[in-house]
């Protein structure tokens, strides 16, 4: 970034604008959009304000140069697919015009709209976006710290940590018991503790079959739990065990020492231990100020602005975006929203009403595929289910359907990391 | 009021960028490309959309709502817009290259 405007610089070339027309522009300067955080809500947005308008100078900044993604990284815990598979640079971004900030951001002035960065660097915006996906509370469960983390992983962002845990279960003699904490809502990905659960029962069964596996929820209820049970129950009725909360499943705080999950009821000592910990929107969007008491970040449902600072919009699992879960999909078709929103902004325009989709696929099997879907619109101040539409895969159905959906998960996985990253 | 100012400045630097702005995708059209892909290179089985007979997207999601079309998720979907929405969707998916 060669030029670092003040605001009041910026304002004075503004009002100087009616004399001199586009002074901005005459410095290869036009309107800025910065974007923080790299991952399906973040590259998204950065790729679709540069379509939107390609004279928007757009910055995407993200820490890590290469990306991680979530989804279907309970393959590669289960052996059924390398890490590499999930993994994906921002080469087609910076062709397209994008400039890549490979570093942390650690501050936002909102007033003087920059944000600075590890580095010392100064990026000034008109409009930011904060996407940065969620912290593990390493506050939020008595006994789980970073180094609790090294022994029980959470593996709730892919990458080193989904590796431990497959490890681990390489690891673990036959006749094992490998322990998963569900956390209470909201949390990244819903449906991602049981559709793990189901995949590590699948390893199991098939290839250490005197082991078993327990899930202790601090829910009694959760995504597509009809589908999940009644494939449990046809796939997996040796292997795998869930513990609701009524029952005495929530877990109050682990003993990283002994791999021990206690609960009100119950100490279970883990061979394996997967422990998904309570999140809040990553610390960059409390820095901002965009998080409200609950840790996440309230926005308006059409152009996802912060309810509490003007000029910076937060999407993807940071966001509280009420019906729609927090998802890749729903990270993804935010941001497009979004971006929409921001480039009819900067032009002096009004965004109109958005619709958002989601679709979230879960493997219960290998060749087992359910789906949640919705349609959403904002009422009330916030993203609301459209009634009558959504809704899960049928209860009964034959395995040919349940196949064809995992086919599309596959496809699926491939055209949004097409659209972002490639 | 600096905040009108700077917002009219942006404007005009917009405006003269002299970058044809992208056509405005109806409401509900960016979410399709997170399942159908914008490029024919991704192996997937669900079909491209770009470029497809406008009364060929509609009259198929018009079936997907009425439940006359067996879907796998697209049956629950469709159900999320009315017929003009679905129309105006289509529409804009055919000029897509």
């Amino acid at each position: 970034m060669a030029i670092h405007k003040s605001r009041r610089d910026f304002l004075k070339a503004a009002s100087a604008a009616a004399l001199f027309p586009m002074p901005a522009l005459a410095q290869g300067a036009g309107p800025k959009v910065v974007v923080i955080g790299g991952g399906f809500a973040g590259a998204s947005a950065a790729r679709f304000v540069k379509k939107a308008n390609s004279a928007i100078g757009v910055t995407l900044v993200e820490a890590s140069p290469t990306f991680t993604a979530c989804p279907f990284s309970n393959g590669v815990i289960a052996g059924l697919r390398p890490l590499s598979a999930q993994q994906f640079n921002y080469q087609k971004l910076g062709d397209a015009g994008i400039t890549l900030a490979f570093q942390t951001s650690t501050g936002v002035d909102a007033q003087a709209k920059s944000v600075t960065l590890s580095g010392g660097t100064r990026l000034p915006y008109d409009r930011l976006v904060i996407a940065p996906g969620i912290d593990l509370r390493w506050d939020g469960l008595p006994g789980y710290d970073q180094r609790a983390a090294e022994i029980m992983p959470h593996a709730w962002k892919a990458g080193e940590q989904t590796l431990l845990l497959r490890s681990q279960l390489e690891s673990m003699e036959d006749g094992g018991t490998v322990v998963i904490s569900a956390p209470a809502n909201p949390f990244r990905c819903p449906p991602g503790p049981y559709e793990r659960a189901s995949l590590i029962a699948y390893y199991l069964k098939t290839r250490k079959p005197k082991s078993k596996l327990i899930i202790l929820d601090a829910k009694d209820a959760f995504s597509k739990q009809r589908l999940f049970q009644n494939a449990w129950a046809a796939l997996y009725p040796n292997h795998l065990e869930w513990v609701s909360l009524s029952k005495g499943g929530k877990v109050n705080a682990v003993d990283a020492a002994t791999k021990t999950l206690k609960t009100d009821f119950n100490d279970y000592k883990a061979d394996v231990a997967n422990v998904i910990p309570p999140q809040r929107a990553a610390a960059i969007a409390q820095t901002a100020g965009v998080a409200d008491r609950s840790g996440w970040c309230p926005v308006d449902p059409v152009s996802f602005e912060s309810k509490l600072v003007p000029n910076i919009h937060v999407i993807g699992d940071a966001a509280i975006m009420g019906a729609m879960p927090k998802s890749a999909f729903s990270a993804n078709a935010q941001a497009k929203v979004c971006a929409d929103a921001i480039a009819k902004l900067l032009g002096g325009g009004t965004p109109g009403e958005p619709r958002l989709i989601n679709t979230c696929y879960s493997l219960v099997a290998p060749d087992y595929g359910i789906t949640v879907a919705g349609v959403y619109k904002p009422t009330d101040g916030v993203l609301a289910d459209i009634q009558g539409a959504g809704g899960v895969s049928p209860i009964e159905a034959p395995q040919a359907t349940r196949a064809l959906e995992a086919q599309l998960a596959d496809g699926w996985f491939k055209t949004i990391t097409a659209e972002v990253f490639g | 009021m600096p905040m009108m100012r700077l917002t009219a400045a942006v404007a005009i630097v917009l405006a003269s960028a002299g970058v044809a702005l992208a056509a405005e995708a109806p409401a509900g059209a960016a979410a399709c490309s997170g399942c159908h892909a914008s490029s024919t290179r991704v192996e997937t089985p669900v079909p491209p959309l770009n470029g497809r007979p406008a009364a060929d997207i509609a009259s198929q999601m018009i079936a997907f709502k009425a439940g006359q079309r067996p879907g796998t998720i697209m049956d629950r979907i469709a159900k999320g817009f009315s017929d003009d929405e679905i129309r105006a969707i289509a529409a804009w998916y055919e000029s897509q290259k």
